[in-house]
């Protein structure tokens, strides 16, 4: 065999071998040092192939009535979740029929999710039936990306308090850029208490992280669960809401526009809110949500609006209540000072009706008569009291009197979307009319709850509510207790004091029961329940005028303060009245006793009269 | 002379201990990799790691074999071992088994024994006796032919088994070629021109490669610019380049299977087709990608145990490395890989026959081959070729392979300083 010299011509190769390898190594450990050192995406990459992030849904919490008898409550049910990542080959046949969708539909609907997020689960089929469900579950290891997550659906036990209860729908693209709590698909309260209340509601949403292998099977939870969260359920609401006389109230008002408030004066306990026309709070659940919405929608009668907090009246005669109150207050009038009334009051050429009536009226028969020259009268001397320079002064201190009635304002109650209403300002006049332009007959209107003064039914109770407490209230509100019944809601144990002496409410209160007793509203007068009312007619330039009433009883301790408006039903005895009278019997009695009454308010019906 | 005393302290320590610390490395991983709850104890054979166990200690008893054999075995029956393989190379074709698509496998009760693995070691016994055997330097182009021929016939065969991975290696004795002085460097040079011209044309259209090369011909051509000759060698070579270049999709659709196709397409075009022909490479980067510095630990890696890497104990094992032992594991073991290497070609320049020499280097160019191309592949630098990581991977056939081509080498360095 043979052997030649180590040194040879080609020894020196063994050197460019030898770099060729070093080169090659060093080409190597570039490449992985950037894999596992410079670029963090493989760690995404990772943690995305093998951990699940399922997101439990706690139970929205309950709302119960004041009695504790149970209003709304949650329903499950199955929307169909896919995460486009990990959608691999699937039969697309066999999962369109599982779920009655064609093709077409199959493929937009997961490029939609694939645009929300690749990693993130979207809703691909909301709310499945069980029949669906049912086959899915049993064929679901076929089509992995795909997974079925329970979530809850509100019920109610009546169909009642559309308004008050709101609705929960989908957190929108703005809700989700501003708050990090939700995300794509998770529900919100968009209304009405479920708004008012929706982080109490809502609980806290659990958070679980798992790892599956290569098969999509569950292998454990990762880290031991270390970073696992339980969901907590959310916190019930105890609402002051009465179910009885809600629902009561509701069939009163059937086949009517307008709203009744009643509230308990002591606490300010909403204990009745209707709003007519009204829907099945069932209709803004689930699938058909939006369907219905837009039917509601496009409803001429509004049944969306809520009357009750969101409809400004001009407030009528029952605004004499308080137009009396401040001339008491401030000494312009005294209770026994009397006024004749020739059924037209005349001042600088404005003149004002008045219906016939016994004269001449003092506090007490004024208000029970609802004299309207009386009211204009004492108005008149409430603005022109000669202790202010000006009309300016004069009007404010009057502004200020009617205000501190919760009027013109936001209660910042609990309840969602309420209105202000409105009490002009003297700057108002003095933009129309020039600082100099008004007197008192400029606005004499005013003093008969007309002109620029609007207020909702809610208003309205709760100074019927004040007057009942003769002098004090306190904000309106609907939700007791929250998480346990006696975990009460202090936030509106706050009393609110009106700079009005006592005797005065006295001698309102004592003019409110005459007008039950034998005044405008004694036809709507209850047998064995002291009764303080006042009947009102809203003016309405549209059509025909509306029929007001408030009313508390019994007198010497209020349990019941309460707001009737019918709209387009004429005269505040006739029919709100009446309505008024009824929801106080059924408070405070239990039962009601005067069929004919109540059939008679049944059977009204005001939605054909020109609004 | 007392044999069995001389024998084992002339054995190389180093490369031993090499061989043994990497077989030990490559179990580890395995059993990582394979290793289940459900499993009852590590020489379970019905586990890869159980049966990798067998592999080892069978391959113990073959490098004890070789080490006691006579070296006038390796030398004298070279032809008769390179003629054998070739016959079981033929006789696969026929009696052989089909596993993943490819028709390279005997199955022997519950083992599957691969004759390709074992033809390359022929091969290399036989490159070594006829390289040994030429009384001068490399001249002739006819001893040059016969020389690439003994590659050439084994590597046809195996591709005939339809096993491009193992037919590739075949082409690592250009290394042992280049060595021995029957290739030169210009053959390299443009081996890996080919190469680089293949990849870019890929990436960038055909028509503009064209352009730059031309440019780049034109930059040279001013160097050359009295000498009319080396203009026109320049010319021709642009012509040539440009007919290759604007060969490559043709051969890329006509001539490559179209799986083969898509592993070069998902190599160039990262994030393409996940699910499918990218899955393997995607999978693997994401394992050795997150296994950052440190890696997640011995039996730690969630891509490893939860299976998402397929192959992963044999061509994907170094995912479970790059994983679970990270950046510092991948160091080590291409440190291990590059010391094997440099300690086999010392060895083989040690050698005073050319036989050894010869011999020694095709077991450098076989490793090397197998250690570039595997790893190149788990990381995304060449396409998915299915070759195993030499002495790491799982399997029988290329542990028995790798232990014959170290140990026969170990065998010839004892007899060194011997007229062979």
């Amino acid at each position: 065999m043979h052997i030649y010299d180590q040194t040879g011509q080609f020894a020196n190769r063994r050197r460019v071998i030898g770099a060729i390898i070093l080169f090659t190594a060093i080409l190597l450990l570039g490449r992985l040092f950037m894999l596992q050192i410079v670029d963090p995406s493989y760690k995404a990459f990772a943690r995305s192939n093998y951990l699940r992030h399922v997101t439990d849904y706690p139970a929205r919490g309950l709302i119960y009535d004041r009695n504790g008898s149970l209003l709304v409550y949650n329903e499950v049910h199955y929307d169909l979740m896919v995460i486009p990542g990990q959608v691999g080959e699937i039969d697309t046949l066999l999962f369109c029929s599982l779920l009655g969708i064609d093709q077409a539909a199959f493929e937009s609907r997961l490029l939609q999710a694939r645009r929300h997020s690749r990693f993130r689960a979207s809703v691909f089929e909301r709310q499945i039936s069980k029949n669906t469900f049912a086959a899915f579950q049993e064929k679901l290891f076929r089509f992995p990306g795909f997974f079925v997550q329970p979530r809850t659906l509100r019920k109610y036990t009546y169909p009642i308090a559309t308004h008050t209860f709101g609705y929960v729908g989908e957190a929108g693209p703005n809700i989700i850029q501003n708050d990090p709590y939700y995300r794509m698909g998770d529900y919100i309260g968009i209304s009405g208490l479920e708004r008012a209340y929706e982080e109490e509601l809502r609980g806290v949403k659990g958070r679980r992280i798992f790892m599956v292998d290569v098969l999509n099977r569950n292998i454990g939870s990762f880290q031991d669960g270390r970073y696992d969260t339980l969901a907590i359920a959310g916190k019930d609401l105890y609402t002051t809401l009465d179910a009885e006389l809600q629902i009561y109230g509701e069939k009163l008002m059937q086949n009517k526009r307008g709203s009744i408030v009643a509230i308990e004066p002591s606490t300010g306990e909403i204990l009745a809110l209707v709003s007519s026309p009204s829907f099945d709070p069932g209709l803004l659940v689930g699938r058909q949500r939006t369907r219905n919405y837009r039917m509601l929608q496009n409803d001429t009668l509004k049944p969306l609006f809520n009357r009750a907090l969101m409809a400004q009246y001009p407030p009528g005669s029952v605004f004499k209540l308080i137009s009396t109150l401040i001339a008491l207050e401030d000494g312009v009038i005294t209770p026994e000072q009397r006024y004749g009334c020739s059924g037209i009051y005349h001042t600088s050429g404005i003149s004002i009706r008045c219906r016939s009536h016994p004269s001449p009226v003092d506090a007490i028969t004024g208000i029970q008569h609802s004299c309207n020259t009386y009211s204009s009268i004492l108005f008149q001397n409430t603005i022109n009291q000669p202790r202010f320079n000006n009309i300016q002064q004069s009007f404010n201190n009057w502004r200020d009197h009617v205000l501190s009635f919760g009027l013109g304002r936001h209660f910042g109650s609990d309840l969602s979307f309420e209105l202000p209403g409105l009490v002009a300002t003297s700057e108002y006049y003095d933009r129309i009319y020039g600082p100099r332009g008004w007197r008192s007959q400029t606005i004499l209107s005013l003093g008969i709850g007309q002109g620029e003064l609007g207020v909702t039914p809610l208003q309205l109770a709760n100074m019927t509510a004040a007057i009942a407490n003769r002098g004090h209230y306190y904000t309106p509100h609907i939700v007791k207790a929250i998480g346990a019944p006696d975990n009460h809601n202090k936030q509106f144990a706050i009393v609110n004091n009106i700079n009005i002496q006592e005797t005065h409410f006295e001698t309102i209160a004592h003019a409110m029961h005459m007008v039950v007793e034998d005044g405008t509203g004694r036809f709507s007068r209850i047998a064995d329940v002291s009764m303080a009312g006042k009947t009102g007619t809203v003016q309405n330039p549209h059509g025909e005028n509306h029929s007001v009433f408030v009313a508390f009883a019994p007198i010497d301790d209020p349990q019941i303060a309460i707001s009737v408006i019918v709209e387009n039903a004429g005269y505040g005895s006739v029919w709100a009245a009446p309505i008024a009278s009824l929801m106080i019997e059924k408070y405070l009695t239990n039962e009601v006793n005067r069929t004919w009454f109540e059939q008679r308010v049944l059977d009204a019906s005001f939605l054909t009269a020109r609004p | 002379m007392r044999p069995s005393q001389n024998i084992l302290k002339s054995v190389d320590k180093p490369l031993l201990i090499l061989y043994l610390v990497m077989v030990m490395v490559g179990w580890f991983n395995i059993f990582s990799a394979e290793y289940a709850d459900t499993h009852r104890h590590i020489f379970d054979l019905s586990t890869n790691y159980g049966k990798q166990l067998l592999w080892i200690l069978t391959s113990l008893v073959i490098a004890a074999v070789i080490i006691l054999m006579d070296v006038r075995f390796f030398t004298g029956f070279a032809w008769i071992i390179y003629g054998t393989f070739l016959l079981l190379l033929i006789a696969v074709l026929i009696f052989g088994v089909e596993i993943n698509a490819t028709k390279a496998w005997f199955r022997i009760g519950g083992l599957a024994f691969q004759p390709s693995e074992i033809a390359k070691y022929g091969t290399a016994l036989a490159l070594a006796a006829f390289i040994s055997k030429q009384k001068n330097r490399p001249k002739g182009f006819l001893m040059r032919l016969k020389g690439f021929a003994l590659v050439a016939v084994p590597a046809a065969l195996v591709l005939l088994q339809k096993d491009v991975g193992t037919t590739l290696v075949f082409a690592s004795f250009i290394m042992v070629f280049f060595r021995e002085g029957y290739i030169g460097g210009i053959v390299l040079f443009f081996i890996g021109l080919a190469i680089a011209l293949f990849v870019l044309t890929l990436m960038i259209n055909e028509f503009v490669l064209i352009g730059i090369l031309a440019g780049i011909m034109l930059i040279i051509a001013l160097f050359f610019q009295k000498k009319t000759k080396a203009i026109l060698q320049l010319l021709m070579l642009f012509i040539i380049l440009s007919v290759y270049v604007y060969s490559v999709d043709y051969t890329m659709n006509n001539i490559l299977q179209p799986h083969h196709r898509a592993r070069i397409e998902v190599l160039i075009h990262e994030g393409m087709d996940l699910q499918g022909a990218g899955y393997n490479l995607h999978q693997s980067k994401i394992a050795i990608g997150s296994g950052g510095l440190l890696g997640k630990g011995y039996m730690q890696g969630t891509q490893t145990q939860f299976n998402f890497i397929p192959e992963q104990s044999t061509d994907f094992i170094f995912c479970t490395v790059g994983e679970e032992w990270g950046f510092i594991g991948s160091v080590i073991v291409i440190t291990l890989f590059v010391t094997l290497l440099l300690r086999i070609i010392y060895i083989a320049e040690k050698q005073r026959s050319t036989f050894s020499r010869v011999f020694g280097y095709s077991v450098a160019s076989i490793v090397f081959f197998h250690f570039a191309i595997n790893i190149g592949m788990t990381i995304g630098l060449v396409p998915v070729i299915g070759i195993p990581l030499p002495l790491i991977s799982y399997g029988g056939s290329s542990l028995w392979g790798i232990t014959l081509f170290l140990f026969t080498l170990i065998k010839l360095d004892t007899q060194r300083l011997e007229m062979l």
